[in-house]
């Protein structure tokens, strides 16, 4: 059974739900405290499967997603690098995804950095364009062309919760959204009902190229804004009592458990 | 050294910030600003040089890809730079003192990085604004929009943060001469140092220390008056009261009321003698039981003072109090609440009384503070109401509740002898001191000067980590008491938990924020995010154990003892020695008059012709009716998953659903997964509200019914048991010194005696916040509408009996249960006629069989959609079912069960009648609905079309109102016609 670490750092909110969906996928997780890893309690490298769920890691005081970026960076740099090049699934989701792009580990273009070594971030989560923090269920389309492993062979739409107010996936440059689709690091795209893409508020947050989820060029770091630990049973589907269903977040996690053993 | 670090947009990138001021601006008035550029300023100071504040400006302050930074070394002040003509420079910064959370998170973060020698950070924001503005108006954008001079300041230019509080002067102790002082001497003393204590209470605490042979410290007086305060005891609901009712002239009731807590609300909770409610009035929220293994408490309170000065503040501190009450019961908050009064936001500035802020400002600064706090913790925010009344305007209601969920037996609540006072969470500084008190008096036009430490801001990061570290205690059985610090600071948390046995503290031990406060400081402030533990001296090492893993300070500040005596010390020296008898029991209790006189309400007679769809496309766009979409979306209302009726419900998830429904299972944490796979077949928590204070001017008791009857409509309406539905009252008044106000207050609690009997649901929880008034210094007053908000907790026996109210399918029935009658005092559809006069809704005596009734059919599962008639009664009621469904509706009011009066087509479509429900039924279910229904007032009035109109025939046959659903949805969103 893969064992999953749920990364808790200081803020984090979401981490009991993402704990659900990967027991609901099958897999053993553990909520694991940032300072238990720091202080050796826990070793990452004893886990099949990495999570950074949602939440306001530091209050987000200088940015979501930041802080928890720095601690990551300095003082996991080591053992997150080879978990990611063993190829052991990370899924970061909304305040994970923020603080994986301001890592460095997504995009992950320019391949890996030594420890302390200051790269250029390629993209970052900014501020939703309406300037507000918005929660609404959006429909999620998984790229067909994506080397992402989480959302390879997904079946159809996914429709899950946002809950941000920062984001709004810009890159530096524009032609990297181009590059990123070439490559098929472009996992999750926002859309309407039918699967089109579309503007507000299908695309909540005014994402380039309606982004919602990237994954890494290895496919197996993923990072996404919306929150399929939201949606895994089918009580949570906003329209239940019309007798609608799907569009369950659980395949994310029963792929990333499914990786991770 | 210091630095000065500035971040801004890079170039080409938007400023949504600076974008939305820009807007605001125009909304004052001012026409000239064409543009606002924000930016965030970083002041840094102490052992570290420009490579350093390089690398933090890089990697810590500035995000490369969408801003760009610059920084200066300050040599005194930091200088001003030359504008382009047209430009102003509008710097902020908080007052010392005011929590900082992001300079401390910058401290924590350049430790990350490595840059150890930082020993102080401060935040701040520069505005540069454009166009053609001229000084005056600048000052007034900066006071109106951008510094909020409680807990900020600005300049016209760059600003330099203070680093630390000021001392003030004054004795470290003072000794207070009261034995020799005349009661006028006692009155200035109550006064002038913000005890709100009566003559009364004054000679009772003369008394005490006239026999104890000594003066008081000041710690000793401001821990009498705290504990003693409206806030902390509610006086008001405990007195004797003198009641008299008249009718005209005429005297036709008297008595002596022996407290309106002990004769109404909580008699009430006795009389019906629940078996599931765990706790009633005794913690810090009401308890009650999920199922056999879990109980779950709620609790709301208000924070309007707080929140008419500082708006974000106030309602960030009033969220985090409340989910510190939960804490308090050691549960884990599931679920945040909260009700909104405010004034027009169409106000003309001139006329916002003097010293108070435009309702627009309070509006926008509240909803922010709520959205902050419940966002960041994770707790949903998922039930609420917004109303307007200028009678808010210098007083805005803001009730903040939390709902949560925890292992039956796990709380205790006893302190024994021997056991450790430890604090722990956030540190303590002088803000909020004299919040118990100075929420107990009135607000006047220099309030905000004179009460600048009564407001903070919070920390919910803070908060969530000791939410974290008391949970985790609480499983290991680490603690025998728990409180938090709320109004009165420490001095009402270890007077309370040591009430019976006492307690020693050492006030040196407590840790502070900044250095420089006084015994009485430390002792009464209110500074937010700290908890109060009795941990026996076995356990103190694992419980800073537990704490340090959770990054919270916690801290052993004393001892409780066995002798009923409260010692306070610092260091060596005793600053209040008080016995804990006199602390809890020598109030003497208050004796006050109230008055009722009945009104008869005049018969505005035959109503004025009118089109009925211009009447509801005008009631659907009123500001009370209109959708909160905009303000729900900015609350997390699905983080922990549990969210299974949502807010807004319906075919484009934009409906307004009656109740949000609740099934916790990520918050249960391991134990929710083994609960998870089989979905369905679990009790599901029903949150809903009610409050109708347009009532409460004439008629303070059907006010009070009224509230009562809608929040239990709410809960009922999503598949509540009706058997299973606890009450919560909160009663926002005026002063209740006078009579009138009183009466008023008396009819309320009766009606809530009557109401809760009459449905079987008890209260398990209330607070009262009083004085809500407003004096302009000229003798002028305003005093809110008396307003109760009764918040109802209801239970599903099983989630899928969940019921929402957006129509599912074009042929199914519509059913009205319940009875209209000419109920049109000061109804929706009086304020658009302009009417005045006429009844306000009584109690409805077939509520309570209506709801038990309608329940059986829900658990049949007969009902496929059902929405309780409230504001703007039939009409709106049946729109938003329509335009939630997306489907069409056609109704025939001869069909609707009415009082012979209700002869008018307006008066069958607007009055706003209690206990009524509309109820879709599928046709082959019809028969078993009509027979589960029979006896009562309930009919067939129309079903779901496939054409999207709400089509309405009238009393005479003929068609009345025919609107299409779209123009409904319009109206209601304040979406411009396309």
């Amino acid at each position: 059974m893969t064992r999953v670490l749920i990364l808790h750092a200081p803020g984090t909110n979401r981490d009991r739900e993402a704990a659900l969906a990967c027991a609901l996928a099958g897999g053993r997780p553990e909520i694991v405290h940032l300072n238990q890893l720091l202080a050796g309690e826990r070793n990452l490298l004893d886990y099949g499967f990495l999570v950074l769920p949602g939440g306001f890691s530091y209050g987000d005081d200088l940015g979501a997603g930041t802080l928890w970026a720095l601690a990551l960076r300095e003082r996991l740099g080591e053992a997150l690098r080879r978990f990611v090049e063993d190829g052991r699934p990370v899924l970061g989701i909304c305040n994970g995804f923020q603080a994986l792009v301001k890592a460095g580990l997504l995009p992950g273009l320019d391949g890996h950095r030594e420890a302390g070594e200051a790269a250029e971030r390629q993209a970052t989560l900014t501020r939703n364009r309406s300037a507000r923090f918005e929660c609404r269920w959006v429909y999620l389309r998984p790229e067909p062309g994506s080397v992402c492993s989480f959302t390879r062979g997904l079946p159809g739409l996914l429709y899950v919760p946002v809950a941000h107010g920062e984001g709004n996936f810009v890159p530096r440059e524009l032609p990297l959204i181009e590059e990123l689709r070439t490559r098929g690091q472009i996992a999750l795209t926002y859309v309407d009902a039918e699967g089109r893409p579309a503007g507000y508020p299908d695309n909540p947050n005014g994402s380039a190229g309606n982004i919602a989820g990237i994954c890494n060029p290895a496919g197996n770091v993923l990072g996404l804004m919306p929150h399929p630990e939201d949606h895994v049973l089918p009580h949570q589907h906003p329209r239940w009592t019309r007798g609608e269903s799907g569009g369950l977040g659980l395949p994310i996690f029963v792929s990333g458990v499914q990786a991770g053993c | 050294m210091r630095y000065r670090v500035i971040v801004g947009s890079a170039p080409g990138q938007t400023d949504p910030r600076g974008a939305g001021l820009c807007a605001e601006i125009a909304t004052l008035g001012i026409e000239g600003a064409s543009e606002v550029q924000t930016f965030d300023l970083y002041f840094l100071e102490g052992n570290v040089d420009d490579d350093a504040v390089e690398y933090l400006a890089r990697e810590l302050l500035a995000d490369p890809v969408v801003q760009r930074y610059r920084w200066e070394r300050l040599n005194g002040a930091p200088r001003e730079e030359p504008l382009e003509a047209g430009t102003w420079a509008v710097e902020v910064c908080l007052l010392p003192g005011v929590t900082d959370a992001v300079a401390e998170s910058l401290l924590a973060g350049a430790r990350l990085l490595g840059v150890e020698g930082l020993t102080w950070a401060a935040t701040g924001q520069r505005y540069l604004l454009r166009g053609r503005l001229g000084e005056r108006e600048v000052h007034r954008i900066a006071r109106s929009l951008l510094c909020n001079e409680i807990i900020q300041q600005y300049r016209l230019g760059p600003i330099m943060p203070a680093r630390t509080a000021v001392r003030r002067d004054g004795p470290w102790v003072e000794r207070v001469p009261l034995r020799g002082a005349s009661p006028e001497e006692l009155a200035r003393l109550s006064r002038e140092r913000v005890l709100s204590l009566d003559g009364a209470e004054m000679a009772a605490i003369q008394r005490y220390f006239a026999t104890a042979g000594r003066d008081p410290t000041d710690v000793e007086l401001e821990t009498l008056a705290q504990t003693w305060s409206e806030h902390c005891v509610h006086k008001t609901f405990k007195a004797l009261v003198d009641y008299e009712e008249y009718e005209g002239d005429r005297l036709v009731r008297q008595e002596r009321i022996d407290g309106l807590l002990r004769s109404f609300i909580r008699a009430a909770t006795e009389r019906i003698a629940a078996p599931w409610v765990r706790s009633a009035f005794v913690d810090n929220a009401g308890i009650i039981d999920l199922d056999d293994n879990l109980e779950v408490s709620f609790k709301v309170e208000t924070h309007n003072h707080p929140s008419a000065l500082e708006p974000f503040g106030g309602a960030n501190t009033g969220v985090g109090g409340v989910v510190r009450d939960i804490i308090g019961v050691s549960a884990r908050p599931i679920a945040n609440t909260d009700v909104l009064c405010f004034g027009p936001t169409d106000l003309p500035f001139a006329a916002l009384p003097p010293g108070v802020l435009h309702p627009r400002r309070v509006y926008s600064g509240v909803v922010a503070g709520i959205e902050d706090y419940g966002n960041k913790m994770g707790i949903p925010t998922v039930n609420g109401a917004i109303l307007f009344h200028p009678g808010y305007t210098a007083n805005p209601l803001v009730y903040c509740g939390c709902l949560g969920i925890a292992p039956k037996g796990r709380h205790r609540r006893q302190a024994r002898p021997g056991d450790r006072v430890v604090v722990i969470g956030g540190r303590t500084g002088r803000d909020g001191l004299h919040g118990a008190t100075f929420s107990s008096a009135e607000l006047t036009h220099e309030t905000g000067t004179v009460a600048g430490g009564a407001v903070q801001i919070g920390n919910p990061i803070t908060e969530k980590l000791v939410l974290e570290a008391v949970l985790e205690a609480r499983d290991c059985d680490l603690y025998t008491a728990i409180t938090d610090c709320g109004a009165g600071g420490l001095s009402s948390a270890v007077g309370e938990m040591g009430r019976e046995i006492g307690a020693t503290v050492q006030l040196e031990q407590v840790p502070l924020k900044y250095q420089g406060l006084r015994p009485w400081e430390i002792w009464l402030s209110e500074a937010q995010e700290r908890m109060v533990l009795a941990v026996p001296p076995e356990h103190v090492e694992e419980l800073l154990e537990v704490c340090r893993r959770w990054d919270v300070e916690a801290t052993v500040i004393g001892t409780f003892r066995s002798d009923r005596r409260l010692v306070v010390r610092y260091g060596s020296e005793v600053v209040a020695d008080l016995d804990m008898e006199f602390l809890h029991e020598g109030l003497p209790r208050r004796e006050l008059r109230a008055v009722w006189r009945r009104e008869v309400p005049a018969d505005p007679g035959r109503l004025p012709a009118a089109d009925p769809g211009e009447l509801l496309l005008r009631l659907l766009a009123d500001p009370d009716i209109a959708s909160k979409e905009p303000v729900v979306r900015r609350y997390d209302h699905e983080v922990q998953g549990a969210t299974v009726v949502k807010p807004l419900v319906g075919q484009r998830n934009d409906g307004p659903g009656d109740a949000t429904v609740l099934l916790p299972l990520a918050a249960l944490w391991p134990e929710g997964a083994a609960r998870a796979p089989s979905g369905g077949g679990q009790p599901a928590l029903a949150l809903g509200c009610g409050l109708a204070p347009r009532f409460g001017m004439r008629d303070p008791y059907a006010m009070a019914w009224a509230a009562i009857d809608e929040a239990i409509r709410n809960v009922v309406a999503v598949g509540a048991d009706p058997a299973r539905i606890a009450l919560l009252d909160n009663f926002c008044w005026g002063n209740p010194q006078r009579p009138e106000q009183m009466g008023a207050l008396v009819q309320a609690a009766r009606a809530c005696y009557d109401a809760a009997l009459a449905y079987g649901t008890p209260f398990i929880s209330g607070k009262d916040s009083l004085n809500n008034e407003y004096g302009d210094g000229a003798g002028g007053r305003i005093a809110i509408p008396p307003t109760l908000l009764i918040s109802s907790l209801g239970l599903l026996p099983d989630v899928r009996l969940a019921v929402t109210m957006d129509v599912k399918e074009c042929g199914d029935a519509l059913y009205i249960v319940g009875l209209t009658r000419r109920e049109l005092g000061e109804s929706y559809l009086h304020r658009y006629l302009k009417a005045e006069g006429g009844r306000v809704p009584q109690p409805s005596p077939e509520g309570p069989a209506l709801a038990r009734a309608l329940h059986t059919t829900m658990r049949r599962g007969l009902v496929r959609a059902c929405h309780d008639l409230s504001e703007g009664g039939l009409a709106v009621a049946a729109a938003e079912m329509a335009l939630a469904g997306e489907a069409g509706l056609h109704l025939d009011l001869r069909q609707v069960p009415r009082e012979d009066d209700a002869d008018e087509d307006l008066v069958v479509l607007f009055a706003e009648s209690n206990a009524r429900y509309l109820v879709e039924v599928r046709p082959e279910d019809e028969p078993a609905f009509v027979e589960a229904m029979a006896g009562l007032p309930c009919a067939r009035i129309g079903q779901v079309e496939c054409i999207p109109h709400l089509v309405v025939t009238g009393l005479g046959g003929r068609e009345v109102l025919n609107l299409p659903v779209r123009s409904l949805r319009r109206a209601w969103k304040g979406e411009a016609k396309a």
